[in-house]
């Protein structure tokens, strides 16, 4: 299979995460068919490391982070978190293992129960593990809330929806924090947020990994903010991976035409800068009937007959560079077209 | 610390939200359930004529007598006393309202906040429950059971619980239907919270309000039902009912026209609980209304 | 489906505001959500509006196209389109121009689409409300205008329900609606904000590629500087509910005057620095819109603040090359910003001036 393939993993006492041909399938009504949302995925995450996952909207992104932490569980695949495979879990040690790793939603205002107090909101992770008594919680909770830049006075007094977006991701940061994670898994955190803003979460969250000595991966679609952050990105198409790289090393050789496309689509905030004609036209296939082969040849524009019968699966085109293509820009076989850029 | 951002120092203090008010109406409408409920629950204490006695008075003819210092709202037919019994029939109203939609949410507000929130075949099982219940039309279903059984205070008042499952369990079940995928509860359950606490602390809490106001609704609805079913003869026998009273009071029109007052001050009463109790539901609905999209 | 061609001079805006004010009462007082603002956009030109979150860009091209509340907003200034006064007529004098003159693409495009109506249907409404066409003749002007925003297999498109349509091809759609009657004027409201960035790409193109056709004025109203970059002749930079800054877009990136612009340029993360770098932030929060702030209203989060810009307003200044005018005492290159930009750059707090946030 493609797209898919393990080159990729790395066999070192590090790993953190290790996720091996992670497939999620949702029924679509009665029908019999079925979204092929991920599609035999296999990455792994050192400890310390973040890792950055880009992709259009519907790739996967989201559906790959919350079978990781088995909500729900994925269809087949397994997920190996420091050493325990968490699909062989249930019960109650889900629930503790569970505990390990936490998510952080892309929409900050719906990830908060608007009718609860923001402290307490906080608190409820620490409410339902009890740890410790209810001082120490609270004093634990406004250290945490004051770390993220909320004053726990106000924290004390207000619902979520008096908070600003900004605040209430970092609402949302400082309950992932609480229980002491080891891995934080944040989707699309700064989507929905301002550039400004952005900003201020995107730094937030590089402070926060250095002091708690966090693991994080960084779902998003502009690469710009996912580079930023990330020291290893994986770059998603239509359930599959098609490229994985360090980050330094994506932006300055893209090998997979998708990867091209979407760098060429970040807008370039300066005006002497041509923009860009963007290499792709039209929208990803349906995840129902996805093609034959490559994934990207619908759209591809090196697509040759052999991208349409059989699928490329992860290799290494320099160190540390794996691509799932027939064709990549750099490295390997000679492109069939030049980089329209 | 070098890493604290402290947006939260730049907040000016006129950042704090402006209180909504509830007013004037609502807290009249409280006041006069408030002073219904103390007479519900005080009726035997207080300094009240009897309501079965005849106070039969020679000296102004034939009864009904029409209000006087005497009687405050006049007498009925047999000289009894409209405003003690008026005043009593609140006890059994009252009480069959609340009795039957507190037996309507126990068991429909549970059925349908688990089944929106489990899904799967609970939730199927109990939809089909509930279009049963709902396609009975809740009136004739009512009349058919008062009229099989002994109508004792609890048992009319289960029947219109009864009623009210259905109407109520659907409404829970929407309600949570639109929470249990929002992200905050599965944020819950990825700090380990189980299913019972997630339904209680995050769940409950958002399906409250909407439910609360419909309790009140659905008292209104109760008290009237029971109104109805007591105006049939069919409510609890040997009670004084404000349908009873009502139904007394319009026997025949000739009455209606010759005695106005027996019927018209339970009607009153009867219409301005009524009015409190869906105003009042109205209001609260209202006031919780969460705006969720400030940014 | 050509527009009236009035022939006038080039030089003469199409839409004009002069110092508009709209303020909404509301109970902690009034809002003043756009706060004195002039602009002016030509026959074919694009500006872009660029401003935080509440910054007031939305109500500004709301109050342009007459769009606002109908109770409870205070209106003061005027707005002029083609050298007359629309800014006092009443919804019903505007409807004769929304659609045919003006049109406007919202944010998010599953609310703003009828969920219960096909697309197809939506558009030939428009086409015979204010073209007078009939059934048929609106469905062949559809069919070209789904062509037009390349939607594929436009047909069966125009029988499909909003929900059975990706997020951008919703987008395109009411960009196709939008452009059904061939305004002259095109206010898209964060046309992209809820798209991912490939498809952001291709509506930016597409938009920019129709008013390239048919000669249209488009403002583009974004958070990000980045986004129209591209895309626009001239930006004006908005902060609570007053232009700061507004100058031809070469001339706004190449030579920033105000502190703030600087700041919101500096928080985009850019793919040429390298990974971990520090991303620059603004720090505090936006103004209180009711209660502003006395002098200037960015002053409070402003690195280069001192006592005057907190005690008095800045009037409009201009800058050396014409149509460049800002808001500012101490603006990017004055020597009072000289000296205190090495004051912070010694005690290495530019960078993260995001921290004190
Ligand atoms: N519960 C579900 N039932 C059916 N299909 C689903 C479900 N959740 C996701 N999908 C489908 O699976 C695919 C992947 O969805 P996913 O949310 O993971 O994408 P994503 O990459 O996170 O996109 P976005 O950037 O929009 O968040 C999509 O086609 C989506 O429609
Ligand atoms: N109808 C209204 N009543 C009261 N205040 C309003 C109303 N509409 C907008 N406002 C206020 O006016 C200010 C400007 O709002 P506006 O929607 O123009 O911001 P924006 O710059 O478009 O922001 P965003 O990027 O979030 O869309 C905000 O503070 C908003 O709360
Ligand atoms: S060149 Fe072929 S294999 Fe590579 S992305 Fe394009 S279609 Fe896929
Ligand atoms: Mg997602
Ligand atoms: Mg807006």
């Amino acid at each position: 299979m493609a797209g898919t393939g393990k080159a990729h993993l790395r066999n070192s006492d590090d790993v953190l995460l290790r996720v091996e041909d992670l497939v999620v399938e949702f029924p679509v009504g009665r029908t019999g068919l079925k979204v092929n949302a991920v599609s035999g995925i296999s990455f792994d995450v050192l400890k310390g490391e973040t890792l950055g996952i880009v992709g259009e909207s519907g790739c996967g992104k989201s559906t790959t982070g919350r079978a990781i932490m088995q909500l729900p569980s994925p269809t087949s695949g397994s997920v190996i978190f420091d050493g325990t495979d968490l699909t062989a879990l249930s019960g109650e040690p889900m629930r503790e293992a569970r505990t390990k790793i936490q998510m952080i939603f892309q929409d900050p205002i719906s990830s908060l129960n608007p009718r609860r107090n923001v402290r307490d909101i906080v608190l409820e992770p620490l409410s339902i593990w009890n740890r410790g008594t209810k001082d120490e919680q609270l004093a634990t909770v406004d250290k945490i809330l004051e770390h993220v830049g909320i004053d726990p006075q106000r924290a004390a007094e207000s619902k979520p929806h008096q908070f600003s977006g900004g605040q209430c991701q970092r609402i949302s940061i400082a309950r992932s924090l609480v229980l002491n994670p080891q891995m934080i898994i944040c989707d699309e955190p700064v989507s929905a947020l301002d550039v400004s803003v952005q900003a201020q979460v995107v730094n937030l969250l590089e402070d926060l990994k250095k002091e708690f000595g966090l693991t994080l991966i960084f779902i998003a679609h502009d690469l710009a903010v996912v580079k930023n952050i990330s020291d290893r990105i994986a770059v998603m198409y239509l359930g599959k991976i098609c490229e994985v790289s360090s980050s330094e090393d994506l932006y300055r050789n893209p090998a997979h035409p998708y990867t091209d496309v979407l760098l060429s689509s970040i807008p370039v905030p300066d005006p002497t800068v041509a923009v860009k004609k963007v290499s792709v036209e039209g929208e990803p296939p349906s995840p129902v009937s996805p093609p034959a082969g490559c994934r990207f040849n619908t759209r591809c524009p090196n697509a040759s007959d052999r991208c349409r019968s059989e699928e490329p699966t992860l290799r290494e085109i320099e160190p540390s560079h794996f691509v799932a293509c027939h064709h990549p820009l750099t490295g390997g076989d000679a492109p069939v077209t030049v980089r329209n850029n | 610390m070098s890493t604290n951002p402290a947006t939260s120092t730049a907040i000016t203090p006129d950042e704090t939200i402006v209180k909504k008010k509830l007013g004037v109406g609502f807290w009249l409408c409280v006041t006069w359930l408030g002073l219904m409920a103390f007479i519900a629950l005080f009726t035997p204490l207080l300094p009240l004529k009897s309501p079965t006695q005849n106070f039969l008075d020679p000296a102004n003819g034939r009864p009904p007598y029409s209000p006087s210092w005497k009687h405050w709202f006049g007498s009925d037919k047999d000289a009894r006393d409209v405003f003690a019994r008026t005043l009593h029939g609140a006890r059994i109203s009252l009480t069959v309202g609340f009795a039957a939609i507190t037996a309507g949410f126990l068991v429909g507000g549970t059925v349908g906040v688990i089944s929106g929130y489990f899904k799967g075949w609970i939730d199927r099982i109990s939809s089909f429950v509930f279009i049963v219940l709902l396609s009975f039309p809740s009136l004739v279903l009512a009349i058919l059971l008062t009229s099989l059984i002994e109508r004792s205070l609890l048992t009319i008042s289960l029947v219109l619980g009864l009623l009210s499952i259905a109407p109520v369990g659907r409404l829970a079940r929407a309600a949570t239907l639109q929470f249990a995928d929002r992200e905050f509860v599965l944020a819950a359950r990825q700090i380990g919270a189980t299913n019972r606490r997630i339904i209680i602390k995050e769940i409950l809490p958002n399906v409250a309000i909407p439910m609360s106001s419909l309790a009140l609704l659905g008292m209104a609805v109760a008290v009237v039902a029971e109104g109805g079913l007591s105006f049939l003869g069919l409510s609890v026998e040997k009670g004084i009912t404000w349908g009873g009273l009502i139904q007394l009071g319009s026997e025949s029109s000739k009455t209606l026209e010759e005695a106005p007052w027996i019927a018209f001050f339970p009607i009153l009463m009867l219409f301005l609980t009524v009015l409190s109790l869906n105003f009042a539901g109205d209001r609260v609905r209202n006031y919780f209304d969460v705006k969720e999209t400030t940014l | 489906m050509s527009p009236p061609d009035v022939v006038r001079s080039e030089a003469e805006p199409l839409v004009e505001t002069v110092e508009i004010k709209t303020h909404f009462k509301t109970p902690r007082g009034i809002a003043r959500a756009v706060d004195g603002v002039s602009i002016q956009i030509r026959r074919g030109q694009s500006l872009g509006v660029v401003g935080e979150s509440g910054s007031g860009k939305t109500v500004l091209s709301r109050s342009i196209m007459g769009l606002l509340p109908r109770n409870g907003v205070i209106r003061d200034g005027s707005v002029r389109y083609q050298g007359q006064e629309i800014g006092n007529r009443s919804s019903k004098e505007m409807r004769a121009i929304w659609g045919r003159e003006m049109a406007m693409i919202f944010q998010d495009p599953m609310t703003s689409l009828n969920p219960v109506m096909k697309v197809g249907k939506q558009i030939t409404e428009s086409l015979r409300l204010h073209l007078g066409m009939s059934a048929s003749e609106a469905m062949t002007i559809a069919e070209r205008l789904f062509r037009d925003v390349r939607i594929p297999e436009p047909t069966r498109r125009l029988n499909q329900y909003p929900h059975e349509l990706s997020g951008g091809m919703r987008q395109r759609v009411m960009i196709a609606i939008a452009m059904a009657c061939g305004p002259n004027m095109l206010f898209a409201d964060e046309p992209t904000t809820a798209l991912d960035v490939t498809v952001q790409a291709q509506i930016l193109e597409l938009i920019s590629e129709q008013k390239r056709d048919r000669n249209m004025s488009l403002l583009l109203v974004t958070h990000n500087l980045g986004v129209v970059a591209g895309y626009t002749d001239e930006i004006a930079v908005m902060y609570g509910g007053k232009v700061v800054e507004k100058a031809p877009t070469k001339t706004l990136f190449a030579d920033t005057k105000m502190p703030y612009t600087e700041a919101l340029l500096r928080s985009i993360p850019r793919l040429d620095q390298p990974s971990h770098s520090r991303l620059a932030t603004i720090p505090g929060r936006p103004p209180d819109i009711v209660h502003p702030p006395k002098g200037c209203r960015f002053a409070p989060r402003c690195a280069y603040v001192r006592d005057l810009c907190l005690n008095e307003e800045p009037e409009l200044q201009q800058a050396a090359t014409p149509d460049h005018t800002y808001r500012c005492f101490y603006p990017v290159g004055s020597p009072e910003y000289l000296e205190r930009k090495v004051e912070l750059t010694r005690k290495g707090e530019l960078v993260s001036t995001g921290d004190l946030n």
